[in-house]
């Protein structure tokens, strides 16, 4: 962080200074943004029908005749009171729909992060100990090549394999290998209980696949090149000299050092499991931010697509924030 | 491991090839749609009534798939290295600017990167694509303009570095002007790493075009681009799954071939440098 604060304030609230900061110059930088783009609301809201004197009342109403000095003041205070505006296109507060798409997304991603964590850690340890063995060369033409391929393609691949291959192929697959490819419930509804978790769960199985797959191939890729570096380094030489097991060598020696990037790699790893959800929560019709944003794209719904982007800003800031104040915990050096 | 690098670059040189060749070599317009009902959704290796020996099949309007990829691939192989170029240089020329400068000019600089990387880069174009008409010039510069901060940390980084090291204080002792000692002697040793973070960002480019072509706020059809060919064939996955699965493997082989380069280099700066920067990504 960039922001100069004086040493003597607690580390917490510099931080925590700095990212409120920073969410302030991401606001602006959409404001700037709709600003400089050709046209403005009111080019979407007036009908074709309407008269010169109509479209300028409107402007009036909506505050677009203000200098644009008085227009930002106006927007900022809004947004700190928690007003995002009303959607063009749905006429209800961006904060209401977004409330409802939010939700969605965190669950989708908060589990694909975990298991993209889980299993791409634990790939990325059994190639880094075992370097350069036949094991590790699979895995990692692997994971280069899931790493290198588009999300949506993933998702269609799978839709086509396990939705449509599926019901066909060799008199189809038995149920428990059978995923429904869109949405995030059956259709028909009316069930409750087990059978509507297990629903959700089923409807969930190939969205997280691919969110978790493309995640773990790249945090492997990470891993595995800190394990093999680190199990080169000396003092794992002389744990090792000293007799220690091979067990306590790669947790006690290894993965301690490992963890410290890896933590930083979970905050950063957040804006592309952002971007991998827009294109699978497109692809799977989940209702979640991504779709939200792609549909107020396409309704040219400003208010939604800048709250939405906002709100991922804040979501991504949290989590450089949250890494930040973990960091120290686990990592002895950075606590000053 | 010499090998990989430079398979990978003779699989991006065989693909411009293919692409700026293959559709010169084409019989006919690959644009144009001619006898639909007896060409469309033919097989990969099928031969249509007129002869036509198709390589990849065709797709539903009968146009040869083979053909189309190619023309796609100029324009996603022209966006991904405009696009990551365009953004390596930037990156270069801020980095060196607040890394040689510093005070208010690398404060201003570094808040701008910090704003830029605190959205994930895909909402940064898809608002871009709200905002303006979509189409190949607007990805070629949002990409450039989003993709900077990385290749600047790291080239800043560098720069600073290099600030105190003896041959600059001896360059400026024997009266060379800063900004002479930066483009001749500092910045030269600081291009490393930001050739490596170009190449890995051409494929991450590359990614990020076909996404938005996918979504339709890309490369708009009927030109071609890897993206929106997909997007063709997402509904065909299952009768024709030929017409979205070529385009994907070219997309993931282009891809792959620039992580591999970009991986390749990174190593051999790191056995130049020392350990240093192998960590740095």
């Amino acid at each position: 962080m960039t922001y100069s604060v004086p040493n003597s304030v607690p580390l917490l609230f510099r931080r925590l200074a700095g990212a409120v900061g920073l969410v302030w110059l991401v606001l602006t930088l959409t404001f700037v943004l709709v600003r400089v783009a050709p046209g403005d609301a009111a080019d979407f809201l007036v009908p074709a029908s309407a008269s010169a004197a109509e479209a300028a009342r409107l402007r009036a109403d909506l505050g677009l005749d203000a200098p644009v000095a008085v227009q930002y003041a106006r927007w900022m205070g809004a947004v700190l009171k928690g007003d995002l505006g009303v959607s063009f296109a749905r006429g209800e507060p961006v904060t209401r729909v977004l409330a409802h798409a939010l939700p969605v997304s965190l669950a989708l991603g908060g589990l694909s992060l975990l298991l993209t964590f889980v299993v791409g850690t634990l790939v990325g340890i059994v190639q880094g100990a075992r370097a350069g063995s036949k094991l590790d060369l699979a895995l990692t033409v692997v994971t280069t090549t899931v790493y290198a391929a588009p999300s949506f393609w993933l998702a269609l691949a799978l839709i086509a394999v396990f939705t449509y291959g599926a019901a066909t192929w060799g008199g189809g697959f038995p149920a428990a290998l059978r995923f429904p490819a869109f949405g995030m419930t059956s259709p028909a509804g009316g069930l409750s209980g087990a059978a509507a978790t297990l629903d959700l769960v089923r409807h969930a199985v190939l969205p997280v696949t691919v969110l978790a797959a493309i995640g773990a191939a790249g945090i492997a890729r990470f891993a595995r090149s800190s394990v093999a570096d680190l199990i080169g380094q000396d003092f794992v030489r002389t744990a090792r000299a000293k007799g220690a097991r091979p067990a306590r060598v790669l947790g006690r020696h290894v993965l301690a050092n490992a963890a410290t990037p890896l933590i930083v790699l979970f905050a950063l790893s957040l804006p592309g499991l952002v971007a991998g959800s827009v294109f699978v929560e497109g692809v799977f019709a989940w209702p979640g931010m991504g779709r939200v944003m792609l549909g107020a794209i396409g309704a040219r719904d400003y208010p939604v697509v800048l709250g939405a982007t906002a709100v991922y800003a804040v979501l991504v800031i949290g989590a450089n924030l949250a890494a930040d104040l973990v960091l120290p915990l686990v990592d002895p050096r950075r606590r000053a | 491991m010499t090998r990989t690098p430079r398979a990978a670059l003779a699989m991006l040189l065989l693909l411009a090839l293919g692409a700026m060749l293959a559709p010169a070599l084409a019989s006919g317009d690959p644009l144009a749609i001619g006898d639909v009902l007896a060409t469309r959704l033919l097989p990969p290796g099928a031969t249509d009534v007129t002869g036509h020996f198709h390589l990849l099949g065709t797709d539903r309007f009968g146009r040869d798939l083979f053909v189309r990829m190619m023309l796609a691939g100029r324009i996603s192989l022209l966006v991904g290295v405009v696009g990551s170029v365009g953004a390596g240089a930037l990156g270069v020329v801020v980095g060196a600017v607040a890394g040689w400068w510093g005070g208010a000019t690398d404060r201003v600089a570094m808040s701008v990167a910090d704003v830029l990387l605190a959205v994930p880069r895909l909402v940064l174009l898809l608002v871009c694509a709200a905002l303006w008409r979509p189409g190949v010039e607007l990805v070629m510069i949002v990409l450039a303009a989003t993709g900077w901060m990385g290749v600047a940390r790291l080239v800043r980084a560098e720069v600073m570095g290099a600030r105190g090291l003896p041959y600059v204080e001896g360059a400026a002792a024997l009266g060379v002007r800063p900004a002479r000692i930066l483009w001749r002697h500092v910045l030269p040793n600081a291009l490393g790493p930001a050739l490596v973070a170009t190449t890995l960002g051409a494929g991450n480019a590359i990614l990020l075009e076909s996404g938005l072509s996918f979504l339709g706020l890309g490369i708009q059809p009927p030109r071609p681009s890897w993206g929106n060919m997909i997007a063709g064939g997402r509904d065909l996955i299952v009768s024709a799954p030929w017409v979205a699965v070529a385009p994907g493997l070219a997309v993931v082989v282009t891809v792959l071939a620039c992580t591999l380069l970009g991986d390749a280099l990174r190593e051999r700066l790191a056995g130049e440098h020392g350990e240093s920067l192998a960590a740095r990504g």
